[in-house]
């Protein structure tokens, strides 16, 4: 073993139009040494690693490998030098096999010209094999799972020797127990000796991996040191640049309040089954479960995207059909999707429109035609309201970050007056400043007497945001527990045992 | 079994098989081998282009000029060849119509390779510019005189023989064209990084760049390719119909994409075999030649292809739908 | 187009600080533009071009593919492509001649010329209705790619057109008839009144009805409209039975202009269309443009055209200029429609 680390990056900057994404930015990664990329969205992550995998050139700054300095990487020739990165959407061959996926950048590192389809059978066997993983290589990728994807996403990294692999918020698509095996492989590659630069936002697995931290803020490195002086309570202040402090929940409705939902074994298909809950204004309930346990599909069911085919569902003490989204809107049910930037976002389209959309109707009248004036008026309320961030509406919704982008989402839905909010995954990919404000928001709702459903996989955020937690196995509720009564590592285990 | 029923080859196979039985009932004469090598004849053109079309839809865009293209290439490689005196010399129209197709189809690349342009609206415009320059520039005069060369090509046959029933029955050597563009773009496609690469550029340009293809060179491979393939069709198509005709073969291409798709191409790319290609090509080339055996007058050509089209690209869509509704 | 972009700015304060300029670039180039052909055009042929006989005669000419290019803008703002417009126009007139040519002996009887105008041309949006109807349904509800659709469809619609009248045109209609194509009031030709009025009827229901915003807004993203509970197969079909009706339309003008009705008339227009939208700035991923844009469009080329008559181009050389235009209209504007593509742009600029 020598000191000399394996990539050090020594001044890294990098603006594009004249705005900093990265402003003297060093960092240095040793072998077979775990260091996590902290930092919120917009802070620089995602450039930094597209210049250390050669995708981007910096404007200044060296790259040093094995004390090699250079000025900027080809992608073929980071892969020569042992660096490989999984991005968060894994950047696969959708139409292609599992063995091609694997062993394509291998045709390309060695500048083979003509297809040995046994050779790449063979490179994909031994690439899953280091992994301990077995899987049929002539499957096409975009049948398989998502966990999957993952894992020939790894095998392929792992080719050509790799020494360090990034990987790029690797759990945001992945559930509890997949993250709990992703770590054990970063663990398993360790022992070989490959270093891993984990980028990630979630706090809680950056503790469970990491022996050094690195945090970004703004372009600019603002933290770097051993994992240990470190805290969740450092961290985030570092993330963020203040100091974050836990939401109160208002108090759980008592007998007396109106009951807005019940429903009565609920079905549909195979994806769920014998669902009974109800739901109490100024409640905030929590659904969890694994990915595919039926949770998403609960909340489809309810909010009509695809309808449940069995059972009874209540609103404000009436039986009612939910065949549509229209029908569940038209019963005061509001949706936040999982999926911000595909399910939820109109992102070119102005801040104004994408808060407009769920109210144009009402504002139409039989004519069809807005009153623009008053739907303005209306707006602008509901953006101020939510505090976001932005000085005007009608500049397009990708200029805002997350956080604010998901207060317009919210700001849809408050808009048509819903009683019940449905919101699925609220905080997937916000970062920690923009995650406590939206629970607060949330305990608002709940104060003025709207039911909430909560579904994550997120259990801190349940615990955390609920006053009940139900959880889902494998299409059913098998447990209801009160936040009082549950802490994580109980609930996790119900989750997946 | 289930997968190769859902399959547009099997739908399309079975759709020629019915309508050749059918026709073969309803008129007898249909079943020789006269009329094979008819449809042979007359698929080599349209099926050289519908080999290049698929090819870039596999890469993920769509060409639409390249009618155009072949056009251009073959009148002013013609032309060439009479001016400069070699009309007995067909080697010279051929590379000349390849030099002209590789530029222009270059020229699309730059457009949508360099410039990043959506590829539809590109060579729309291209098709329209190419054609617009060759009439005003180039020429718009028939040229029924072809030069001996592309005549004597024309008539050259790599088999030639009489049925028992004593009709003649020839293959020209033109259909070796057809041939060659399948064997080579079959290899390419199947056998080589390059041909991988633009099949897994086609299904993830994202994904294709991060593991060091290089999309540009790709996109100028493709369309430089499928240019050179005009142009020879383009040759092709002159010297077997014995005129150069500067208003021929545009009009032409959406038949070509419309018995790509029918073989199984998506539009969304990273999806497409030589195999369904050349099954649509057949399909398309039976309803264009064979319709009034059947008893249907030639006027309903457009309509019978055009229900094909919405059958053969409905089927998978609506089960693309109904899976995704179910899962959903 | 009043999109900056936080992909290629990084820093949304930049895209904040490039925006308190609230005209639109866009509109304002194309404007620049066609006065400049318009100036350009007067200067070269005082004589010719900048005179009341000229401005009417191109005042009669463009409303058929204008009306034609209004079309395709709704089906390009959905995010999908008519390419069965001319086809339907031509079926739809041909059914509204075959109504003319039935009942038009029954004039010389002393029958009411309007009354028979009247159905025909009722017959001729109701055609288009239907058509478009089909393409809504196919496209929405089946889910077939808009540009294979209506690429089959069209082929229908013109197959059908041929099958009924072998080819031919169909010729001999009531001489009131020709007022349609031919026709003025006050002075003012008909078929740019007829123009007018669906600009602005389709100006209206784009920016001022739900229907019309949620059509921007389902352009731009189909998966986000649905779950923000737009309906998105209702606003397709809708949206596709509006292209036939206003193609239907462009197709009785031309028929009235013509004086006939033929299977193959106007069949250049398809590519003059698309060109027209995509030069008027309407965003061929769906989503953006302006009626405004493609009346600007639409002016610039009818001087254009109009000019090089005058300086004697042939057919040829304009559709080569048609064509020449349309990509360097393309490469001005590529940036703007590269970075409102869908999501794969999207994506990148949440985390830069």
């Amino acid at each position: 073993m020598t000191d000399l680390p394996l990539v050090k990056l020594s001044g890294i900057s990098k603006a594009f139009a004249g705005v900093h994404a990265l402003d003297d930015v060093s960092l240095s990664v040793g072998r077979g040494e775990i260091v996590c990329l902290a930092g919120e969205n917009g802070s620089g992550k995602s450039t930094l690693i597209k210049i250390l995998a050669g995708a981007q050139g910096a404007d200044s700054g060296t790259i040093e490998i094995d004390g090699q300095a250079r000025g900027s990487l080809h992608p073929i020739e980071a892969v020569r030098a042992g660096i490989q990165v999984i991005y968060q959407d894994f950047s696969l061959f959708p139409n292609l096999s599992v063995a091609e996926n694997i062993a394509f950048n291998d045709q390309l590192v060695h500048g083979r010209r003509l297809v040995d389809k046994r050779r790449n059978r063979r490179i994909a066997r031994e690439a899953l094999a280091r992994i301990g993983v077995d899987m049929d290589l002539d499957r096409v990728v975009e049948t398989l799972p998502v966990a999957d994807k993952q894992l020939v996403a790894i095998s392929r990294a792992l080719l050509h020797d790799a020494r360090l692999i990034v990987m790029d918020e690797p759990t945001t698509a992945l559930t509890e127990r997949e993250v709990r095996a992703l770590l054990q492989v970063i663990r398993k590659l360790q022992k070989d000796g490959v270093a891993v630069l984990f980028v990630s936002h979630k706090l809680k697995e950056i503790f469970a991996v990491c022996e050094k931290i690195v945090v970004l803020r703004n372009g600019r490195k603002v933290a770097d040191g051993p994992a240990r002086e470190f805290d969740l309570a450092s961290l985030t202040y570092h993330m963020t640049g203040r100091h974050v402090t836990a939401v109160e929940l208002p108090p759980a409705p008592g007998e007396g309040s109106a009951e807005l939902l019940r429903v009565e074994d609920l079905g549909r298909g195979s994806q769920f089954d014998g669902v009974s809950f109800s739901l109490r204004a100024g409640e905030v309930l929590g659904i969890t479960g694994l990915l595919g346990s039926g949770r998403t599909d609960l909340a489809k069911a309810l909010f009509g995207l695809a309808p449940a085919d069995r059972g009874r569902i209540v609103v404000g003490g009436r039986p009612v059909a939910i065949t549509s989204v229209k029908d569940a809107i038209g019963l005061g049910i509001g949706y936040v999707p999982e999926d911000r930037l595909t399910e939820g976002l109109f992102l070119p389209q102005a801040i104004g429109r994408n808060v407009a959309v769920g109210i144009l109707d009402r504002f139409a009248g039989r004519s069809g035609v807005v009153d623009r004036p008053r739907l303005s008026d209306a707006v602008e309320g509901w953006v101020r309201r939510l505090k976001v961030a932005t000085p005007s509406t009608a500049l397009p919704v990708q200029s805002l970050s997350g956080g604010n982008q998901q207060r317009v989402v919210l700001a849809r839905w408050l808009a048509i007056n819903p009683r019940i909010l449905i919101l699925n995954g609220p905080t997937v990919g916000v970062d920690v400043g923009s995650k406590a404000d939206i629970h607060a928001i949330i305990a608002d709702l709940a104060r003025e007497g709207l039911g909430v459903i909560v579904i994550s996989d997120d259990l801190p955020e349940v615990l955390a945001a609920c006053h009940r937690i139900l959880v889902m196995r494998e299409g059913r509720i098998i447990e209801e527990v009160g936040r009082d009564s549950a802490d994580e590592d109980t609930l996790a285990h119900r989750l997946a045992s | 079994m289930r997968s190769l029923f859902s399959r547009n080859e099997t739908l399309v196979a079975l759709i020629i098989v019915a309508f050749c039985v059918v026709t073969a009932i309803v008129e007898p004469r249909f079943l020789t081998i006269t009329t094979i090598t008819d449809l042979l004849r007359n698929g080599i053109v349209i099926g050289i282009f519908a080999i290049a079309a698929m090819l870039v839809l596999v890469s993920g865009g769509i060409d639409v000029s390249f009618t155009a293209i072949a056009a251009f290439s073959m009148y002013s490689a013609t032309k060439l060849m009479i001016a400069l005196g070699v009309g007995d010399q067909i080697i010279v129209a051929f590379l000349v119509a390849a030099a002209i197709g590789l530029t222009l189809g270059l020229i699309n690349a730059v457009f949508i390779g360099t410039l990043k342009l959506p590829t539809l609206i590109v060579t729309l415009g291209t098709l329209t510019a190419f054609r617009g320059f060759l009439l005003t520039f180039v020429g718009s005069q028939l040229i029924t005189n072809v030069p001996p060369g592309m005549r004597d090509f024309a008539r050259s046959m790599i088999f030639r023989g009489e049925t028992p029933g004593g009709s003649f029955v020839a293959v020209p050597t033109a259909t070796l064209f057809l041939v060659g563009a399948v064997v080579l773009t079959w290899f390419i496609l199947n056998r080589t990084v390059l041909g991988r690469s633009i099949v897994a550029m086609g299904g993830s340009r994202e994904s294709a760049a991060r593991v060091g293809i290089n999309v540009t060179a790709m996109q100028y491979f493709v369309y430089g390719y499928v240019g050179v393939l005009s142009g020879l069709a383009g040759i092709v198509h002159a010297s077997l119909a014995r005129v150069a005709n500067p208003f021929d073969l545009v009009g032409l291409e959406l038949q070509v994409i419309a018995a790509v798709v029918l073989g199984g191409a998506r539009l969304t790319g990273g999806h497409g075999t030589i195999t369904g290609t050349l099954l649509g090509v057949t399909l398309i080339v039976l309803i264009n030649n064979s319709l009034i055996m059947l008893g249907i007058p030639s006027t309903w050509q457009n309509v019978v292809i055009g229900f094909l089209i919405l059958l053969g690209t409905g089927m998978p869509a609506w089960q693309a739908r109904r899976r995704a509704a179910a899962s959903a | 187009m009043q999109t900056p972009n936080p992909s290629t700015t990084a820093d949304p304060t930049a895209s904040r600080l490039a925006s308190p300029f609230r005209g639109d670039p866009t509109m304002a180039r194309l404007l620049a533009i066609t006065i400049a052909i318009f100036v350009v055009m007067s200067l070269l042929k005082p004589g010719l071009f900048f005179t009341w006989g000229n401005f009417s005669s191109m005042a009669f000419q463009f409303p058929e593919f204008a009306i034609l290019s209004l079309a395709m803008m709704i089906a390009m703002l959905t995010g999908g492509i008519d390419l069965s417009v001319i086809g339907l126009a031509n079926l739809s007139a041909i059914l509204a001649a075959f109504v003319l040519t039935a009942f038009g002996p029954d004039l010389a009887a002393g029958g009411s010329a309007f009354g028979v105008i009247a159905l025909a041309v009722a017959t001729a949006l109701a055609i288009g209705a239907i058509g478009g109807l089909v393409n809504g349904l196919i496209i929405a509800v089946i889910g077939i790619p808009p540009i294979l659709a209506t690429l089959g469809t069209g082929l229908i619609f013109t197959g059908i057109a041929v099958v009924l009248t072998e080819g031919q045109a169909v010729l001999g209609f009531p001489a009131a008839f020709s007022v349609i194509g031919n026709g003025s009031i006050y002075g003012i030709p008909v078929p740019l009144v007829i123009f007018a009025v669906l600009a602005v009827a389709v100006a209206f229901l784009l920016n001022r009805t739900a229907f019309g915003l949620k059509l921007y807004l389902m352009g731009t993203n189909a998966l986000a409209s649905r779950f923000a509970g737009v309906d998105n197969t209702g606003l397709t079909v809708r949206a596709y039975l509006l292209s036939g009706t206003l193609a239907s339309i462009a197709g009785v003008v031309l028929m009235s202009r013509a004086n006939s009705a033929k299977a193959d008339y106007g069949t250049s227009y398809l590519l003059l269309s698309i060109l027209i939208a995509v030069l008027g700035g309407i965003n061929p991923y769906g989503g953006f443009g302006k009626v405004g844009g493609l009346v600007l469009a639409v002016l610039s080329l009818q001087f254009l055209s109009s000019g090089f008559n005058m300086l004697q181009f042939s057919n040829f050389a304009k559709e080569f200029i048609w064509g020449a235009l349309l990509l360097l209209v393309m490469v001005v504007n590529g940036l703007q429609f590269g970075r409102t593509r869908p999501r794969a742009a999207a994506r990148e600029g949440g985390n830069p």
